[in-house]
């Protein structure tokens, strides 16, 4: 399961209406071992594509050396699909290399750069196995027991 | 000549779980044979037959989606796998983070 704030999945949603029609790209950084999505850091798709995203490579490495400075790691890699739904392709598959990360998917499809519900999914791809897991959005990031009441989330969510 | 190596989580499963690692040589491709031999199945995922560099010295290239720094620089830019190290160098590698939907959906909408 992602737990994610609303404040976060709202920031990443933005994000990709931005960027459509080209593939939006981050992360959401956290202490190693926590599993808390807390830190979001928007990437440049260096690829600038509808179909492609690709970090840059030096932009990758300040972004991993200010993660190992801070001892975080990416609990979050998220992307957009511009023209399809928000579920991993094979590209996305065979090039998933973070084993720990949740991997979240917006679909901008339906609404491009406008208002409206964009897709939010997350999985998780180990070994080109792709598992989709539970989102549950709170008001804060937070241990387990003292968040607000869950939001069970799965696709078609509405975005600020 | 020893040269720190930090190992990405993925490829971790080669290492004991180390984050980093040392090794030895003159050039890249040398550090990457002696990683190989203190690691065995490591060079595979670093170098492959082919990629998009142009580059052939018989030893293979760096995959298109690893990443290799040294010192900071992207080895793509200071010459690939012949890159000279000198002891004290940090090597860094990091896959790329990349993907999309340009093979298309596994699931077609």
């Amino acid at each position: 399961m992602l737990t994610i704030s609303a404040a976060t999945r709202d920031a990443i949603v933005a994000h990709a209406k931005r960027d459509h029609p080209d593939e939006a790209c981050g992360i959401v950084a956290g202490p190693e071992g926590s599993d808390r999505a807390e830190r979001i850091v928007e990437m440049i798709n260096a690829a600038g594509s509808p179909t492609f995203y690709e970090f840059d490579s030096g932009e990758l490495l300040a972004l991993y050396k200010e993660m190992w400075a801070k001892d975080e790691e990416p609990v979050v890699i998220y992307h957009s699909h511009t023209a399809t739904e928000a579920y991993p392709s094979r590209t996305d598959i065979g090039l998933a290399s973070e084993p720990g990360a949740h991997y979240v998917l917006v679909s901008t499809h339906e609404h491009g750069n406008s208002e409206g519900p964009a897709e939010f999914r997350s999985y998780r791809i180990i070994d080109g196995e792709v598992t989709e897991e539970e989102v549950r959005v709170t008001d804060h990031v937070s241990g387990p027991g003292t968040d607000e009441p869950a939001q069970q989330l799965n696709q078609h969510n509405e975005s600020e | 000549m020893a040269i720190e190596v930090r190992i990405p989580t993925i490829l971790r499963t080669y290492t004991g779980g180390e984050k980093s690692v040392e090794a030895s040589g003159a050039t890249l491709i040398e550090l990457i044979a002696d990683l190989e031999a203190r690691h065995p199945g490591i060079k595979d995922r670093l170098v492959g037959d082919s990629n998009n560099s142009g580059e052939r010295d018989g030893e293979g290239d760096l995959r298109r989606f690893i990443n290799i720094y040294v010192n900071d620089e992207d080895v793509r830019f200071t010459g690939g796998l012949g890159t000279e190290l000198s002891d004290g160098d940090q090597v860094v590698v990091l896959p790329a983070v990349a993907g999309g939907s340009r093979l298309g959906s596994a699931i077609a909408r």
